[in-house]
């Protein structure tokens, strides 16, 4: 190889027009919330940086994210980082198999050594010394950090790779860990969701390797760009909230008026994530706009954290399942009635010692 | 603090000795106005804050004509304010204040008269000692409750602030001060629950309190509930010094 391949040389060898091409930029550095002149600069570094390869590994998955991913709104951002641009290895959709597969791995690791990015879909069991993952005749957790050496950084997505999910819920059978507890010396960047947003998914890929290093992160390791606000700060439904008018059941009048979904369990007040800007599928809908609660998908053990129909989270210590205020209230009942019956052997205690004085 | 000092017996218009009471000034104006902007505080809070996590019937009419839950939000934030102002002079009135006005700040483990007072007063309680001792401010055991509550009182205080900070944005010193909350707990929830049992322990400080503050004042012979109005704390018993 003679001079340094470009992305932009790749999207015109594959027949993309310039026409198109300034489009995808502008498209994309509008989705990712930058400024007016972020398209030239996207469509500069696009057209002289060196093409930075993505791999992309599924671990203990359900192949959601890759779902989501094929499905991006912007027809263009899908086309050009999915088959165009840098996805140099995804083994579940890729024509490549077996041995020639696997041998891009470990020429990706060589040839970019440094310079590639990793993006986990899915996480590594550690139970069993990684058994219950097996990818290409090894722990899938072997393999992970076998390629998480010469990464650049690593994209964890999705709710497994960034929290741990559905197969990290208790009690954890197969000790199902997320990306950030297994690798601890690469800059990760998390993209929760189960799945994440499309947009999201290509505004976070085109970011990174167009600019070549990682968008602002907040204090969990996920793009600000993104993850900055709740769901509830930006639902349609919240002057319902703010007026005091709920859902108070599935089928009442509220429900069909789309007041807000708090008293049915809604997380959008605890949840952050894009859905209520971005919205699904091309804009068209958001589960809250489809008349169902926000079950909180990009957060932290969502599955663990109770009923998605309960406002108030019921806490299972101790072998108990209640909530906050089904344990404050039996609290304060045994103290008052401690306090109660005190009170009366303090009286008994009274009369009797004035007698016997 | 076990010692109180001395007023003597003053003479009536019949000539006639009054009572002795020896009368100790305990709890400085700072000190005493905080705790009752601190109760009141914690009134509001707590039924506000009940009210946000299980919302009131639903209101009629138009979005547009309403803003109940809004109104309740407010409230909570601005007595949640109030109690933070509050307790940031209060923690500067135990640097400036009397030796009393220091006491619920710490602990002090490593006085061993301290802590056989924590036991006997726990027997005092348990009816297994006969007579109270008595004490200039808290008794040991009232300290360490008392210190409990504050801690409680800080746990709230945080968390609190850290959930505001969810509404005020990323960029706001809320989020700056107490963001960290969320290295702690990532999920949101935890932290709305935490905070929400943490008013419950405050309900329950809230039940002992009054009760023994009562109960002490009838049967110890020792003002308590009058020294948070006057400062003063009267030991009416002569005889048991």
């Amino acid at each position: 190889m003679a001079a340094i391949e470009t992305f932009y040389d790749v999207i015109r060898r594959q027949g993309v027009t310039r026409r198109s091409f300034t489009k995808f930029c502008s498209l994309t550095a509008a989705s990712l919330g930058l400024g007016q002149t972020a398209a030239t600069q996207m469509a500069q570094a696009l057209e002289t940086k060196p093409r930075i390869p993505v791999i992309w590994m599924h671990g203990l998955e359900c192949t959601c994210c890759s779902e989501s991913f094929i499905r991006s709104a912007h027809p263009l951002a899908k086309d050009v980082v999915l088959s165009m641009i840098s996805l140099d290895y995804d083994d579940t959709i890729m024509a490549a198999a077996g041995h020639q597969a696997e041998a891009i791995l470990e020429e990706t690791k060589e040839k970019y050594k440094g310079k590639y990015i990793l993006a986990v879909e899915g996480n590594p069991p550690l139970n069993e010394g990684g058994m219950f993952c097996i990818d290409g005749g090894k722990p899938f957790v072997e393999k992970l950090k076998w390629m998480a050496e010469d990464a650049m950084a690593i994209i964890a997505w999705g709710a497994c790779a960034s929290w741990g999910c559905v197969q990290a819920a208790k009690p954890n059978p197969t000790q199902a860990t997320p990306i950030d507890k297994v690798i601890k010396d690469k800059p990760i960047i998390k993209v929760p969701g189960c799945p994440p947003i499309a947009e999201v998914m290509t505004g976070v890929v085109t970011y990174v390797t167009t600019f070549g290093r990682l968008p602002e992160l907040d204090r969990q390791g996920r793009p600000k760009m993104f993850y900055s606000q709740r769901i509830h700060d930006k639902c349609y439904r919240r002057p319902h909230f703010d007026a005091g008018q709920f859902v108070e059941e599935w089928d009442d009048e509220a429900a069909r008026k789309g007041h807000c979904l708090y008293k049915m369990g809604c997380k959008g007040p605890t949840t952050y994530n894009a859905c209520s800007t971005v919205r699904w599928n091309g804009g068209v809908s958001f589960p809250i706009q489809s008349g169902h609660g926000c079950i909180g998908c990009s957060e932290e053990d969502f599955w663990d954290k109770g009923s998605f129909y309960d406002r108030l989270t019921k806490i299972n210590q101790f072998g108990i399942e209640h909530n906050a205020d089904e344990v404050g209230l039996a609290a304060a009942a045994v103290v008052g009635g401690a306090v109660a019956v005190h009170a009366g052997v303090t009286a008994v205690k009274r009369i009797t010692t004035k007698h016997e004085g | 603090m076990t010692e109180a000092t001395q007023i003597h017996g003053v003479l009536d218009a019949h000539g006639e000795k009054a009572a002795e009471l020896q009368s100790v000034y305990v709890y400085e104006a700072p000190v005493r106005l905080w705790h009752w902007i601190n109760a009141a505080a914690i009134i509001v809070l707590a039924t506000t804050g009940y009210f946000i996590a299980s919302p009131l019937p639903s209101t009629p009419g138009e979005a547009s004509s309403q803003f109940l839950m809004g109104y309740i939000r407010f409230a909570h934030f601005s007595a949640g304010y109030v109690l933070a102002v509050a307790l940031l002079l209060r923690i500067y009135w135990a640097f400036v204040g009397n030796e009393h006005a220091k006491q619920i700040f710490y602990l002090p483990v490593w006085d061993r008269q301290w802590l056989s007072g924590v036991l006997y007063e726990a027997g005092w309680y348990a009816f297994l000692v006969k007579r109270p001792k008595k004490y200039i401010g808290h008794n040991p055991l009232g300290h360490l409750v008392m210190h409990l509550f504050m801690l409680n009182l800080a746990f709230l205080v945080v968390t609190g602030f850290a959930l505001y900070s969810e509404g005020a944005g990323r960029d706001s010193w809320q989020y700056k001060l107490f963001g960290w909350v969320f290295a702690i707990w990532p999920n949101s929830q935890d932290v709305h629950t935490w905070h929400h049992l943490a008013m419950w322990g405050v309900v329950l400080f809230v039940i002992i309190h009054i009760y023994t503050a009562v109960r002490e004042d009838i049967v110890s012979r020792q003002s308590l509930i009058s020294s948070m109005i006057s400062g003063e704390r009267v030991f009416r018993d002569e005889a048991d010094k």
